[in-house]
């Protein structure tokens, strides 16, 4: 605990000076976009590497949010996807073109709503309402204790998948049938005037709105709100007593949380092109909780690059292992449909019983960069002969002769220990003699002091009293 | 007007003591680890494909029947050994985490061995009879339920407070630490805590699947939820808390899906309202209040919280 406040992106003070491992992080994300950018114009838009990116951005973005309220404020809630389902129909609802409203809702005349938004109106609505909703729902549940908190906020995401299929809101949500025919991520190619696409931008738009999200996400953290949230996941009540207001705080961040996993459920619905309530079940709350402890709790970067390799195993790179696989003549037992989700959950188990920290841990994309400061072993050890070596050096540089008058009474003495007990006390003397002769005439005083003193202590502790004699000898 | 009631009555107690079968499993482990574990509704579930698939392989019921229990409970011996003994000394959200990874890996197991396809509860010959209950028919295993359910309770109550193994399961839920310094052997009480809790949801999944004949990979997700959730409203930690709350569970979805032909025989609705489909989000409500209202439960204990 004292670890993570005490280093790591979060905790330290504002500094003025721009460094270096920042300006890399920023520079490593810059190329990513325009890699997308460029991948997207030379690469065939059929490519899965599309697919993979897309959806992604839209769970990086869902997990980042999951990570700041289960990772920073240490609410364990597991009502993900009731507010991505939120967000998804309140942006369905609100883009379907007015034309198609007749064909989309064709069992309820054409639903309620008659009008329809442009794009990011309508996203920030439908994380607003994913947010009032979550308002509503904090207010009783927040105050639970983690298990329960938990189980509290499936129940809700449960009750609100029920009402959103409930037959008699149909005209606002189409009970249970598909919403279709709004915004997706391809209309937003730039189209020539033959209808061909003369620029790619579908992959562009996710990875932007997700990153102007996690941005706003990041400020957050690093505000003393983040501070607060960290506080509260550390130790509740120390919190408390420090004048943070729970409630207030708490709240916050679940709405803010859910405001994120709104526009997450408003891109989900654009890249899956069609919405329905009953696949916001549960299993894709799990999904989230298990990217973001891939990518460790506490890292917004873990998040992100947990969530790209989540995606990316889930749809492309196990794929080979749902399709027969032959080696010569011998076909592959085990290999057939289903089995990539076999290991897939395998790989997680061992994710979460091995790995607990994941990728990550609680380090972000600037740690990664930041110079080490010397740790380990083999490190303290050359610290500590070079400071030896440099208290040496000192000694020697303002008297060289006591210097190695010490040395060498310090030698004569160990000597005197190993020959036995009876030389010791003229072994000292002559050191201790050895010392005084060195040292200026106007120490000779304190030397025979030293001598006297020494004589009366023989009894005691006699290699350490010779070292401190010889000590005090040579020190001019 | 009874006659309309009584069938969603009569599967609302079969339903409740199938519930309560799996919820004493919940609460047994919520006591002694201050664990959800998640992953008992999939074992569940399991219970009920390993009794398809044993059976389809030609083995008579009598040796069928007490193999897929014994398999079930090495099962719930097996996960807690693998996933949850490593996790005891991590913090509470990873052990959590864990049992969420084990069910969603007991979900994908099934779903490639089975290809996803439902299969089809074998018949065992006894309770799946139809038998008249005052003019409702209905099966047999609508009325074996609730008496199996109390026999097995009682008989567990019975070895929690009168046997040497009983009372080490008690001390242990009280205080985890000091009963280890007292001399119990901790991995024993949890190993016999996770056998006890998985032999009962054999054993409900036995009843439950004869009443509801297809098993397929996520019919253990609801069941397994709303007997957490009938534990929690009897009172976590309380085996009878946990059976009454699943009864009262089992009755009150039952009754809510037949809301809309109860109301609209007795005259006072005159159209359907599609209530049935509230029936799940009726549990999850319930869960709710209760945990606002009295969040230890009906039977539960107060627990200070020390600073």
């Amino acid at each position: 605990m004292m670890r993570n406040m005490q280093s790591g992106t979060y905790a330290q003070p504002q500094e003025k000076t721009v460094k270096l491992s920042t300006v890399i992080s920023a520079f490593i994300i810059l190329a990513v976009y325009a890699a997308v950018f460029v991948a997207e114009q030379t690469l065939p838009s059929t490519s899965i590497l599309f697919t993979v990116l897309k959806k992604g951005a839209t769970y990086a973005l869902v997990a980042v949010s999951m990570n700041l309220l289960n990772g920073f404020t240490g609410l364990f809630s597991l009502g993900q996807a009731g507010f991505m389902l939120i967000g998804a129909y309140a942006y369905g609802i609100l883009t379907i073109p007015v034309e198609q409203r007749a064909n989309v809702y064709q069992y309820y005349n054409g639903g309620i709503v008659q009008f329809a938004l442009p794009v990011v109106p309508a996203l920030i609505i439908a994380g607003l309402v994913a947010a009032a909703f979550a308002f509503l729902i904090g207010l009783p549940v927040l105050r639970l204790k983690s298990d329960y908190l938990a189980i509290a906020t499936l129940g809700f995401a449960e009750i609100i998948r029920t009402i959103f299929q409930w037959d008699k809101l149909g005209v606002l949500t189409n009970g249970s049938n598909l919403l279709r025919e709004y915004p997706t991520f391809s209309d937003f190619n730039i189209r020539g005037a033959d209808g061909e696409v003369t620029l790619y931008l579908s992959t562009l738009v996710p990875f932007i709105i997700a990153g102007v999200c996690i941005a706003l996400i990041v400020l957050l953290l690093r505000s003393s709100y983040g501070r607060a949230f960290m506080a509260i996941r550390d130790d509740e009540i120390a919190a408390e007593a420090m004048g943070i207001n729970l409630a207030k705080h708490k709240q916050i961040a679940f709405c803010t949380s859910s405001f994120f996993a709104g526009i997450g459920g408003a891109m989900l619905a654009m890249y899956q092109n069609t919405v329905q309530a009953k696949a916001f079940t549960s299993a894709m709350t799990y999904e989230i909780l298990l990217i973001v402890v891939i990518g460790g709790i506490g890292s917004v970067t873990g998040s992100c690059i947990g969530s790209f390799l989540f995606v990316a195993c889930s749809e492309w790179w196990l794929r080979f292992l749902d399709q027969k696989q032959m080696i010569g003549n011998f076909e592959v037992p085990l290999l057939r449909n289903g089995f990539r989700l076999v290991v897939f959950s395998i790989i997680i188990m061992i994710v979460v019983l091995f790995f607990r920290q994941g990728i990550m841990g609680t380090k972000e994309l600037p740690d990664l960069f930041k110079p080490k400061k010397g740790g380990g072993k083999k490190a303290a050890k050359r610290s500590v002969k070079e400071k030896a070596e440099a208290a040496k050096e000192a000694v020697k540089a303002d008297n060289p002769d006591a210097a190695e008058a010490i040395e060498e009474a310090a030698q004569d003495a160990a000597q005197a220990m190993t020959d036995g007990i009876a030389n010791v006390c003229d072994a000292v003397q002559a050191a201790a003699q050895e010392a005084a002769e060195q040292a200026p005439t106007t120490l000779q005083e304190k030397a025979e002091a030293v001598k006297e003193e020494l004589k009366a202590e023989l009894a005691g502790d006699i290699p350490a009293a010779a070292e401190a004699d010889a000590e005090e000898g040579g020190e001019a | 007007m009874f006659k309309t009631v009584l069938p969603y009555l009569l599967t609302g107690i079969a339903v409740g003591g199938q519930y309560a079968l799996i919820a004493i499993g919940y609460t047994m482990v919520y006591g002694i680890l201050r664990l959800i574990n998640f992953a008992h509704g999939d074992v569940f579930m399991v219970s009920g494909i390993l009794m398809v698939y044993i059976t389809a392989s030609g083995l008579p019921l009598y040796i069928s029947l007490p193999l897929v229990l014994l398999l079930t409970a090495a099962i719930g011996f097996f996960i807690e050994r693998v996933a949850y003994k490593p996790l005891r000394t991590a913090p509470r959200m990873s052990i959590m985490i864990s049992a969420i990874g084990v069910s969603y890996t007991l979900q994908n197991l099934v779903l490639y061995i089975t290809g996803g396809l439902n299969q089809f509860y074998p018949k065992i010959p006894f309770i799946s009879d139809s038998v008249s209950v005052f003019g409702v028919n209905t099966k047999m295993v609508t009325l074996i339920t609730p008496v199996l359910t109390i026999v097995l309770v009682i008989a567990l109550v019975l070895l929690i407070n009168k046997t040497k193994i009983g009372m080490a399961m008690r001390a242990v839920s009280k205080d985890f630490e000091t009963s280890q310094l007292m001399g119990i052997k901790i991995n024993n009480v949890i190993s016999v805590t996770f056998i006890i809790g998985s032999f009962l949801a054999g054993v409900g999944s036995v009843l439950y699947f004869t009443n509801y004949n297809t098993v397929i990979q996520t019919s253990g997700a609801m069941p397994g939820l709303k007997a957490f959730v009938a534990a929690v409203f009897g009172g976590i930690g309380s085996i009878p808390g946990a059976v009454i709350g699943a009864f009262i569970i089992g009755i009150c979805e039952n009754l809510i899906k037949g809301l809309d032909i109860i109301l609209f025989k007795a005259g006072i609705t005159t159209t359907s309202y599609g209530l049935a489909t509230f029936s799940d989000a009726f549990t999850f409500a319930l869960l709710i209040i209760i945990l606002i209202v009295k969040p230890t439960g009906l039977f539960g204990e107060k627990i200070t919280d020390k600073v």
